[in-house]
């Protein structure tokens, strides 16, 4: 049972991944992304890891994309837009990653319907996560802290022309 | 002890991470380049969580996490970059960057 589900969700995956390389369109190729992410986040509730299940879906597919959608919107402004938006609006083009995360759906009340017959074997918690994270990888979580206030000033750097640019009102 | 054989998720995720190493090698649209290697980035953390789940350890789960911060970071350094060149050269390609001429 936990079998078919899984082979279920890494169809889905490889299916949205493949997908999302071959778009034209990287707002489509975006929407097939967030599929992909999904797909792995089942996968991994699958294998018992449900805390990372639960950070893929809040940070990749929620925060990390949210990134990419600011992005793809900023650089397509203009007068056009309206006209984009309603041609990539079309019922063919969000059909697909509609279907595909019906299935995942699917899948996800199956495993919350059935419970104990797609029990995934050893589950590792929260707890012992957070454990061994403020335990022996403490150091870990302090590299990690580093690497995001870089990041942070990084992207803080790289931005800071675009701030002047909007404050002034002029075309990016 | 789980139901998934562990070889199932490495092929997977060694699936996952061929298909996003092709992206990044095949298109040329710098955001698409970015998306390609969340699907890398996302592949190895599959297999550290297959790993992690085959022998019921939370140290998989701790990988995962930071290749999740390094994706976060990787993302915004990379986005803002992706700004700087649509400024500067008004496109995405990324074969048009090259004023170096390396």
């Amino acid at each position: 049972m936990v079998l078919i589900l899984f082979c279920i969700a890494s169809a889905v995956a490889i299916f949205a991944t493949v997908m999302m390389v071959t778009r034209l369109n990287a707002v489509h190729g975006l929407l097939y992304l967030i599929l992909s992410l999904l797909a792995v986040g089942v996968i991994f509730f699958l294998l018992g890891a449900h805390f990372a299940a639960v950070l893929e879906v809040i940070i990749y597919a929620g925060a990390i994309m949210v990134l990419f959608v600011f992005v793809i919107m900023m650089l397509n402004q203009g007068h056009k837009t309206t006209e984009q938006e309603r041609i990539w609006l079309q019922p063919g083009i969000w059909i697909g990653p509609s279907v595909l995360a019906l299935i995942l759906f699917v899948e996800m009340l199956v495993i919350v319907v059935l419970g104990g017959s797609a029990e995934t074997g050893y589950i590792v918690n929260a707890k012992q996560v957070g454990i061994a994270l403020y335990g022996p990888y403490l150091l870990a979580v302090e590299l990690a802290s580093i690497l995001l206030l870089a990041g942070l000033v990084g992207a803080y750097h790289l931005g800071k022309p675009m701030l002047k640019i909007t404050k002034k009102g002029g075309e990016l | 002890m789980s139901g998934i054989p562990m070889e199932f998720g490495l092929l997977l995720s060694a699936v996952l991470f061929v298909i996003g190493l092709v992206g990044v090698l095949v298109r040329r649209n710098l955001i698409m380049i970015l998306m390609s290697l969340e699907v890398m980035l996302n592949a190895t953390g599959l297999a550290f969580i297959v790993a992690g789940s085959r022998w019921g350890q939370a140290d998989g789960q701790i990988m995962f996490l930071l290749i999740l911060t390094l994706a976060a970071a990787e993302v915004g350094v990379g986005l803002g970059l992706v700004l700087q060149v649509f400024h500067r050269f008004h496109t995405l390609d990324a074969d048009s960057v090259n004023e170096m001429q390396g």
